[in-house]
């Protein structure tokens, strides 16, 4: 074991630098649910003492209400489009020696990495000149342009990862196409799919630029904490709305990654057993 | 029964056969909703947007004939070319301490961390994937005039009077961007340097190599591709931010971003902001060919 023993040496500066850097990463949204439960319209030290008030307070907006119910809508409709978009062009990326692959999944990813802004208005621009009006379709539709590389990224590895041989299996002892699908392709790229569905809600959930340039009269969440940051006596209610948020994402994203890592392991497992 | 085969169904069943011979066509019907949904979403309004940008406000329609008006207007009036400069700036500044601070991180992560790597890395990408604005609002709570800063501050007598510098600033604005986007730079830096053979480091030390310099010839160069592209994945989409700088950044932290919002809100001159967008992605275009550059280049001096 003389390999790297002088690397594996602990080094106290760098895990000290590890440790606050996980602080501070973590520390800022903190803020938000310790002052949803000051008993202050004001968010400043020194605290005033504990309450539930702003959490009661928004139970009983009705706004709050029809936005929830509009994010939880937008947001369902694109994680399973997007997913099943993501999955025909997985599929199809891996299965088919097809020209131009690299092509199309480095267009798909383009909205990983040009600002939302221009994607925003071009859309905009295009639903203003269709003369379709601005309602949850265009938002949705805004939603899918950005839900799809993430869908595409987590699935593409899934896929890529299958071996063949199953499906060539299947169909020999008879199945057809369909049934192959179900009984073996299907389960097998399942934690890829239900990875992807978790993660494109919340990136729904959460998005803010294109449902900002899309949105009609009807909007969602993050659109209505926008428009209640203007006024210093919401502040409250959205650190109370923000703390649901922010809980609701955390907990969907660690399923997410968790049955990710779940079908990374069992791949792991797999192929140790066939080396065996 | 004498069957003549009539032309139809014979080309019919050519057509099927070559469908079932050609890969490519199969491959690309399946994934044809998705090529739809592309080209509407992404191709359709980039070309809208070029179109647009050549036309003129005029009341409230347009006159479309074509004319690079806008651009000069872009080119010519100092707020433009003010704004871009300051933009690029802002998001150089952002980018260049995020890769400074994660990279230890990531090199923590990549050689220090033997057990439990995933839950490491998971740690430090699941703020990522949690709301941005509520990311880039939690920073105001912080450096609000009267925020979580100012007010500890206050409290505990280390200071008199709030510190105005620290919200609606350049300075606020940089901190949240290199916040907010720590995880961008994370993972492509761990990816880089865990790839590194790790004989080497070994085999510089055994040459006589101390620590400093080991890192300096052996880990900073082979980490380079890592590094350009976490400067890549982070400097592009910052360029055009529209909430850090609208929440943070007062008139002074306004950038290219909450410009074109303006033409598409309050101002309602759409042509000039599509214009403004088309300039911005020829930058971030022109921008993206440099990195490819450099990664290509790094690459060929490690080969």
């Amino acid at each position: 074991m003389r390999e790297g023993t002088y690397i594996k040496q602990p080094n106290r500066a760098l895990q000290v630098y590890a440790i606050v850097f996980l602080i501070v990463l973590y520390l800022p949204v903190l803020f938000i649910p310790l002052f949803s439960f000051n008993d202050s319209i004001y968010v400043r030290f020194p605290m005033q003492g504990l309450t539930f008030h702003w959490y009661a307070d928004l139970w009983t907006r009705d706004t709050v209400w029809a936005a929830l119910k509009n994010s939880l809508t937008v947001g369902l409709w694109v994680s399973v489009i997007s997913t099943c978009l993501g999955v025909v062009a997985a599929r199809a990326i891996t299965r088919y020696q097809m020209p131009g692959q690299n092509a199309i999944v480095t267009f798909a990813m383009l909205p990983l990495i040009v600002p939302g802004v221009i994607f925003g208005v071009a859309l905009l621009v295009l639903v203003s000149r269709l003369g379709i009006p601005l309602s949850l379709y265009t938002v949705g539709f805004g939603h899918l342009i950005i839900c799809l590389p993430f869908a595409i990224a987590t699935l593409l590895p899934r896929f890529e990862g299958f071996d063949r041989s199953m499906e060539e299996a299947s169909a020999d002892l008879g199945e057809n196409g369909w049934w192959t699908f179900w009984r073996v392709t299907f389960p097998m790229v399942a934690p890829g799919i239900v990875a992807s569905l978790l993660l494109t809600f919340t990136i729904s959930f959460d998005e803010f630029i294109m449902t900002f340039f899309l949105s009609g009269t009807d909007t969602t969440l993050p659109i209505y904490i926008w428009t209640q940051l203007r006024f210093p006596r919401e502040f409250p209610a959205v650190l109370a709305l923000s703390t649901i948020i922010l809980a609701l994402s955390f907990v969907m994203v660690f399923v997410a990654l968790w049955i990710g890592r779940l079908g990374a392991v069992r791949d792991q497992v797999k192929a140790t057993n066939e080396g065996a | 029964m004498v069957s003549v085969p009539d032309a139809a169904p014979v080309r019919r069943n050519r057509l099927t056969a070559w469908f079932r011979r050609s890969e490519a066509a199969q491959g690309y019907a399946l994934m044809s909703p998705t090529l739809v949904v592309l080209v509407v979403g992404i191709a359709v309004p980039l070309l809208i947007l070029i179109a647009m940008s050549m036309w003129t406000r005029d009341g409230f329609g347009f006159d479309m004939t074509p004319t690079f008006a806008n651009y000069e207007r872009a080119a010519t009036e100092p707020i433009f070319g003010t704004l871009l400069t300051r933009s690029f700036f802002v998001s150089g500044l952002a980018t260049f301490f995020t890769v400074l601070l994660c990279y230890p991180m990531a090199y923590y992560v990549a050689f220090h961390v033997h057990r439990n790597k995933m839950l490491w890395i998971v740690l430090m990408t699941l703020p990522f994937w949690t709301s941005y604005l509520l990311r880039v609002f939690a920073w105001r709570v912080i450096l609000g005039y009267e925020g979580v800063i100012n007010s500890a501050f206050l409290t505990a007598g280390w200071i008199e009077a709030p510190l105005e510098f620290l919200l609606y600033s350049q300075t606020a604005v940089i901190i949240t961007l290199a916040h907010a986007w720590a995880a961008f730079a994370i993972l492509p830096l761990y990816v880089s340097l865990e790839k590194i053979d790790k004989s080497l480091l070994e085999a510089a030390t055994d040459l006589g190599d101390g620590p400093f310099t080991r890192f300096m010839r052996i880990t900073l160069p082979l980490s380079m591709p890592g590094v350009i592209s976490a400067c890549f994945l982070i400097f592009i989409p910052t360029t055009g931010d529209y909430i850090t700088p609208a929440l943070l950044g007062g008139p002074d932290g306004v950038m290219i971003g909450n410009l074109i919002q303006l033409q598409f809100g309050p101002v309602n001159n759409w042509p000039m902001g599509s214009a403004l967008s088309i300039v911005l992605m020829a930058w971030i275009a022109a921008l993206a060919l440099v990195f490819l550059f450099l990664t290509r280049k790094a690459k060929d001096q490690l080969a």
